[in-house]
């Protein structure tokens, strides 16, 4: 039998277990809010909040932006306590705080929801109930429909799931103005349609990952040939869907010209996968796609926030 | 009662010691929460002097 006492003393994990006293840093526990998931969910909320025709204080904003922020953060620390079993035998994830065991899942579960309380109730409180409300549906829509019910159960689980990714502009967009019109929903669809070839890409070279870990991913279930074609078809309807803010009249000029750049790449791109089917060059395809996307959806972003600012410098 | 009576201090046997590493890393949670309590009480005051605006000097004496 193992001597208690001693382990104690030592750094096992054994001990942490029988003291409650982990080993975690404060870095663990920012590791569990996914800070890159994050930065990107500032950035659209700040494009939502600054497009916002309504006049809203700096304060209240960043006010505003915190919550958010710590929102998002709070449902991946969820997230990981669920996830914990399949983070574990997935390579790209095994060592987050909780498979690690340097933060344990009901450490995890404490602190999501903590953070999704306060979140909700400051957002509530300090800036707008509309806001608050739509932060709550968010982290629910993230946690319980996209995490413990779809992920597990249908190919379809980040289709829908991506809805989750899609709220933040239309939140802080409510956040400054107490409500929601045509152009915060055109931002949301856009993240929206542009999750799942995002997210296909990566699944196409990490799909031994997802099978092993038995996530019903599309390229496990559906094969890589019907991947590419999801991703084609998803990329040819979400490029002229990013561009209607132009069409539309909300955005600019410039808007619509690195929308029909970028997107003309993001189309090349996708019809690459498509193409290349065998290999490395397969894989290598893949990559691209992956990671021009996220510089096309910062890219669209950041000129509907560089025609506000500028907009708004010049009234 | 005798004031210079201390309480007595736990031995190995009768007390949970912790390693050096669990301590350095409990303080550096503790220095984190007391950090983000600090900055939740100085957002809390700005954004209501912010939601009171002018009328924060308004009142009769």
């Amino acid at each position: 039998m193992r001597d208690e006492r001693a382990s104690l003393t030592t750094s096992e994990p054994y001990a942490f277990a029988a003291t409650g006293e982990g080993l975690a840093s404060p870095r663990d526990y920012f590791e569990l809010l996914k800070p890159r998931v994050m930065s990107l969910v500032i950035f659209t909320a700040l494009v939502g909040l600054v497009r916002s025709p309504a006049d809203v204080h700096p304060v209240i904003a960043f006010t505003a932006l915190l919550c958010i922020a710590v929102g998002a953060g709070a449902a991946g620390a969820l997230n990981m306590w669920w996830d914990a079993d399949i983070d574990a035998v997935m390579t790209r994830t095994s060592k987050r705080p909780v498979p690690s065991g340097r933060v344990s899942a009901q450490e995890a579960l404490a602190f999501g929801l903590t953070l999704s309380a306060f979140s909700v109730g400051v957002l509530g409180l300090l800036v707008n109930a509309l806001a608050g409300a739509l932060l709550a549906f968010t982290i629910f829509f993230y946690v319980v429909i996209y995490t413990m019910w779809l992920k597990r159960s249908t190919p379809q689980n980040i289709v829908i799931g991506g809805a989750a990714g899609a709220f933040p502009p239309l939140v802080a967009w409510a956040a400054a103005s107490g409500t929601v019109s045509l152009e915060p929903v055109l931002l949301f669809a856009i993240i929206f349609f542009w999750t799942p070839p995002h997210f296909w890409a990566l699944a196409l070279y990490r799909a031994d990952d997802y099978a092993r870990a038995g996530v019903p991913m599309l390229p496990v279930t559906a094969g890589p040939d019907e991947t590419r074609l999801q991703i084609l078809l998803y990329t040819l309807f979400l490029v002229p869907l990013a561009a209607s803010p132009a069409v539309l009249g909300y955005a600019g000029l410039s808007y619509g010209a690195v929308a029909i750049l970028a997107g003309a790449w993001m189309i090349h791109l996708a019809w690459r996968v498509f193409r290349r089917r065998e290999g490395e060059p397969a894989v290598k395809a893949a990559k691209s796609l992956f990671g021009f996307s996220i510089v096309y959806l910062f890219a669209l972003f950041a000129t509907l926030l560089g025609e506000a600012v500028v907009g708004g410098l010049m009234r | 009662m005798s004031g210079n009576k201390k309480t007595p201090r736990p031995s190995n046997e009768d007390g949970v010691i912790l390693t050096p590493e669990q301590v350095r890393r409990r303080r550096a949670r503790n220095i984190a929460i007391a950090s983000v309590l600090g900055f939740l009480a100085i957002l809390f005051y700005v954004v209501t002097i912010v939601k009171l605006g002018p009328n924060v000097l308004n009142r009769p004496l």
